[in-house]
């Protein structure tokens, strides 16, 4: 029997209130952090198969048309016993997408793969690799967003009120912002691998990937071969942040290797790969203008943007939505500029969208502040919502006052005007950002089985790293009345139940609520058999309480035990209500007057996201998004080499990511209230919401320590320099 | 990867006689080497391991100094107490270079001989002189931000990495070499590099075989030493541009001064002029701003690092105002 339920509605779970089990919501670790440190959470490319060999995808080194691909050499080299050049795809799909990744018509990018080698021993394939150098045809290609010819503007995603130019300029108060962004990457520790294994038609492969359910039919479609004849493995996943949604290169030419050569074969990217052929962060170009009356409150607003991606791709950074605003606003103005550009592929990077374009707008808000010579707090308590003021939409929940001000208070805060603090060569400043990011609910299914020793979940869903593991046996443990250490729970293949998979913050949520709905079902299984009524039981340390007895749950559950699947299916809420996560972040910085480097001192975040499934969990990914913040702030950047539009520092000896001494003491605190409309939960996707907005919280805070704006991320120590010069220090 | 040979070392005998060819290298701690074979930058058809060679001590000369063997790891040598109390420039250019894991890998001898990062040098399908005489320079015209600007040459732009290489240039070390006939000689530090010119792939005064065995420290001289380093994050990053100087004052003057300068250079760079133009002089905003121009007058960028032309004039001065106080 299926549980099933359509998300239409508020539809709040009570027994996750009442907590009887008191698991849910615990800071429980994560059951399998110890074999992680300790080396035997099996990652995708640490399965040794018997006759496996090893491939390496070799890269083109310009752009053009492939004349020949020069392969006898390569053939000749030792070790070497194929050499694979058709069906290697252009880049990965993107996420959420059944169908094949792009396929490839010549060489779109620079470093973009183009042959699979494969030896025996890994050095060989890798040797043969670094000496692939194939005839190639140049093409010249546009490398440069701003200067591409072919930049699209799809309709929907544009929007101009009427009247717009009047609220603007009949504005007291406004300013004209335009903040860049480099192109930024998700490197994962994990790098993209896949190892492929054929027996007969059916294709077994264990990868690093986010969204099994998506990934399979999309290496389906890639294969030309039945999806229920794929087995996709991926019980561990190094990270992903995006950079996994899609099946990627590796993952399609394992498979097409290990068909022909009927062996298993193992394709590892280099890192280099990772940095060079996967998917970028798209760099933007975002003009923000706002105005606001005399009493603070915001009349207009425009976000204008240019993102870039090769031609052909569908996705384009959401840097902001035609159809919604977080602010008070009366006129709003949206243009979403994509300019077609041969640099890698641009797709989902943590938090696509907000990411960068919570931040910037933060910015011009804390200058709009300034001219209006208003508190940056104050200016954003005046123009919190309670209804998305574009949609009429009310919000399901949207505590951003709630979390400014308990942010606020847990930080200190106190804004000075700039410049009012000096250590030394250090200028100290504080400054913030709200956190905004976007709820949707997935479908998902799952399936739980009770015996007399515990319990066992069963779904596709992923644990990149987040906490899936932990928060799913928390979430059957308050249910079903046990011990989470009783609760088994196995993730990561398709031969379970398929969920969502990790991507857009919505895993948890949507996998959770499968999981819960199994139990539901298991509830009345066991209510049946004491010919009561589920809701007059209560399930707590392996006991049913009913009445004025109490049984041990051993006794009622059969020898074979009981299993049952729930299913949660997306409803219409999207056209009800808003469902959005908020925050407020802050920070406190010093900037070195003489360095121009920027330290950040402490950093404070407090979030609202519905109920808190795993309050270690939680507070571990937000604190993963203030340090991605202090990257993105600081020292992130894809360097694109203007010759070419190559990655030029693809390694993290080059791509800068905050190491320990850039990362300050950081706290968090949630407001953790279930939203009603957030499924029996009542939980609202959490991982990428404090990222959104973060590296504004630092700029800010630079403005308000040194006196400068740098709109240009990262604020790299020239860039400062160059700024204090200006200023005239 | 290419297969290679691999031998281990007993003594230096054993090790120059090992690698007295081109087809060899040595071995150290092998952070940077076995990174560069993995790209096939290098391609030794043999490692001689010297890893385990009889040079892991630190002991006092007669003169009063240092000898440090070419073994001891970053992270010794960053710990020693001597070192600390008598040369704290050197101990904290060490610590503020690479990472703790890769400090306690390292080597002295490795250090000074690490390869530049340059990132087309660390990519064999670019162009590159260093890597390949007479194949062109990519960074010229790339965004080469982490490149130099000071006794570089049309063939070559690349910045030498090494932070401790810094602190030993302004602590006037010298070099001990033992050559495959067992020759040794010393080496100032002045003398070790040699500036691209037209053969950017000759880096060092070093032949075939020659092997680091120690660096010799003389007694300290100035009792004012510092390290300032600007980089893009707090730890774990080369340098844009770094700063070591060892300064005495006497009566109000700068009576001694030895400057050094990282991440602007092919070699841990010097200028005896600018030396010249502080000394005897009293500190003051005025010279020391004066210094800083004299320092990069010849220097040149090609765009991407342009911003270090005025951010080593800046921290110089940063760096005198402090030692001269
Ligand atoms: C991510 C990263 C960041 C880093 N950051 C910094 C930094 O900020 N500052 C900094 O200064 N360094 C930094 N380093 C570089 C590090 O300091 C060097 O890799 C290290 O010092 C090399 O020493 P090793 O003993 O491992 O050398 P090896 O890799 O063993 O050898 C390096 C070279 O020296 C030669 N060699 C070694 N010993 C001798 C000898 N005794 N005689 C003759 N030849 C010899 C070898 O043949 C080889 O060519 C970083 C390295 C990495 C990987
Ligand atoms: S600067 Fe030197 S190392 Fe770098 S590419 Fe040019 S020649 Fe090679």
């Amino acid at each position: 029997m299926t549980e099933t339920l359509k998300l239409d509605g508020p539809s709040r779970e009570a027994l996750l209130d009442r907590a009887a089990q008191g698991a849910i919501g615990r800071g429980l670790d994560r059951p399998e952090g110890p074999l992680k440190v300790t080396g035997q959470a099996g990652y995708a490319a640490d399965a040794r198969l018997d006759g496996m060999v090893h491939g390496v995808l070799a890269r083109a080194r310009q752009t053009g048309t492939i004349t020949d691909h020069r392969l006898e050499a390569l053939k000749a080299m030792p070790g070497v016993v194929l050499v694979l050049t058709d069906g290697i795809p252009r880049n990965p799909a993107q996420g959420a997408v059944p169908t094949a990744p792009p396929a490839a018509d010549g060489v779109a990018y620079t470093g973009q793969p183009t042959a699979l080698i494969v030896a025996e021993r890994f050095e060989d394939a890798w040797h043969a690799a670094l000496a692939y150098d194939p005839q190639i045809t140049p093409v010249a290609h546009d490398l440069d967003p701003e200067t591409a010819a072919t930049v699209e503007t799809p309709e929907d995603k544009q929007r101009a009120d009427d009247g717009w130019q009047d609220t603007w300029d009949a504005a007291p108060t406004k300013v004209d912002v335009t903040v860049t962004t480099p192109s930024l990457t998700s490197a994962p520790m994990e790098p993209h691998a896949a190892i492929a294994m054929w027996e007969g038609d059916q294709l077994t492969l264990r990868g690093g990937l986010q969204m099994l359910k998506f990934n399979r039919k999309s290496l389906a479609d890639a294969l030309d071969m039945p999806v229920a004849k794929i087995r996709l493995l991926a019980p561990y996943v190094g990270g992903g942040f995006g950079s996994k949604l899609g099946v990627a290169q590796e993952a399609v030419a394992a498979a097409l290797a290990a068909k022909q050569l009927g062996r298993p074969v193992s394709v590892v990217m280099h890192r280099r790969q990772v940095f060079e052929a996967t998917m970028r962060r798209s760099e933007s170009r975002q003009r923000i203008r706002l105005a606001c009356d005399d009493a603070g409150i915001i009349r207009a607003t425009a976000q204008e943007y240019r993102v870039s991606n090769l031609p052909g791709e569908a996705f384009s950074e959401p840097v902001a939505r035609a159809d919604r605003a977080f602010y008070a606003t009366d006129k709003l103005k949206i243009t979403h500029e994509i300019a077609r550009i041969h640099r890698m592929a641009a797709g989902s990077v943590r938090a696509p969208g907000e990411a960068i374009g919570i931040p910037a707008f933060e910015m011009a808000l804390d200058e709009l502040a300034e001219a209006a010579g208003i508190d940056p707090l104050e200016l954003r308590l005046k123009n919190t919502v309670e209804a998305d003021p574009i949609s009429g939409l009310p919000f399901s929940s949207y505590p951003l006052a709630d979390t400014l001000k308990a942010g606020a208070k847990a930080f200190g805060w106190q804004h000075r005007p700039p410049r009012q603090q000096q250590e030394g060569e250090w200028w100290i400043g504080q400054g913030l950002a709200s956190a905004i990011r976007g709820h949707f609910a997935a479908e998902a299914e799952a399936r739980v089985s009770l015996t007399a020793q515990g319990a066992i979940v069963e779904t596709d869903q992923t644990d990149i790293g987040t906490g899936s593991y932990a928060i799913l046996r928390q979430i059957t443990g308050e249910m079903l009345g046990l011990d989470p250490a009783d609760v088994e729970v196995r993730l990561g293949d398709t031969a379970f139940p398929p969920a969502f998979g990790s991507g857009g913050s919505a895993g948890a949520a949507s996998s959770g609520t499968a999981v819960l709905l199994a139990c539901r079902a298991l509830r009345k299984r066991i209510a049946a058999s004491l010919d009561a009524a589920p809701d007059d039981l209560t399930l707590k340390d392996g006991h049913v309480i009913h009445g004025n007895r109490r049984t041990a749950l051993a006794q009622i559950v059969p020898q074979e035990g009981w299993c049952e699947q729930g299913h949660v299916a997306a409803g219409d809420i999207s056209d009800k209500v808003r469902t959005t996560t908020c925050g407020a972040m802050f920070a406190q910085v010093a900037v070195n007057a003489v360095t121009g480097e920027i330290r950040v001192r402490q950093m404070h975040g407090t979030f609202a996201a519905g109920r808190i499934l795993n309050h270690k969990t939680a507070t571990s990914q937000c604190h993963g998004g203030l340090i991605w913040g202090i990257g993105m702030a600081l020292m992130e950047e894809l360097h694109h080499d203007p010759r070419d539009g190559a990655v030029v520092n693809r390694d993290f000896a080059q791509f800068h990511i905050p190491a320990n001494a850039d990362v300050p003491p950081l706290s968090v605190d949630f407001l953790d209230a279930a939203d009603d409309w957030g499924g029996p939960l009542g939980a609202l996707g959490l991982g990428e919401l404090s990222i959104s907005g973060a590296a504004g919280a630092i700029l800010n805070a630079v403005h308000n320590a040194a006196g400068i704006r740098i709109r240009d991320m990262p604020a790299t120590p020239d860039k400062v320099l160059d700024a204090l010069d200006k200023l005239g220090s | 990867m290419r297969p290679f040979d691999y031998r281990r070392a007993g003594d230096v005998a054993q090790a120059t006689a090992a690698a007295g060819d081109a087809t060899a290298a040595y071995i150290a701690g092998g952070t940077n080497i076995i990174d560069l074979m993995k790209l096939e930058v290098s391609t030794p058809a043999r490692l001689v391991d010297i890893s385990r060679l009889p040079l892991h001590r630190i002991t006092q000369t007669q003169d009063g100094g240092l000898r440090i063997g070419a073994m001891v790891s970053n992270s010794a040598v960053a710990a020693d107490m001597a070192v600390r109390q008598r040369y704290p420039l050197l101990a904290r250019a060490i610590l503020a270079g690479a990472s703790g894991q890769i400090r306690n890998k390292a080597t002295v001898g490795g250090n000074l001989l690490q390869r530049t990062r340059c990132a087309w040098f660390q990519d064999i399908s670019a162009a590159c002189n260093k890597r390949e005489p007479g194949a062109g320079c990519a960074a010229k015209d790339g965004p080469n931000r982490m490149n130099a600007i000071l006794g570089v040459s049309g063939h070559c732009i690349a910045a030498h990495p090494s932070d401790m290489a810094v602190a030993l240039r302004a602590l006037d070390a010298q070099i001990e070499v033992t050559a495959a006939d067992g020759a040794t000689r010393l080496v100032a530090m002045d003398d070790f590099y040699r500036l691209p010119g037209d053969a950017p792939h000759l880096e060092t005064c070093l032949a075939e075989g020659d092997l680091v065995t120690s660096v010799i420290l003389p007694p300290p001289t100035a009792e004012t030493q510092i390290y300032r380093k600007i980089r893009d994050r707090a730890s774990y990053a080369f340098a844009l541009v770094s700063v070591a100087a060892a300064l005495r004052m006497q009566d109000g003057r700068i009576a001694a001064v030895r400057l050094a300068f990282g991440g602007v250079a092919p070699r841990p760079w010097n200028d005896p002029a600018v030396e010249q133009l502080l000394i005897g002089q009293p500190p003051s905003k005025d010279l020391f701003v004066h210094a800083g121009e004299a320092l990069v007058a010849p220097a040149i960028g090609h765009g991407g690092n342009d911003f270090k032309i005025t951010m080593v004039q800046r921290l110089l001065a940063a760096v005198l105002r402090e030692a001269s106080e």
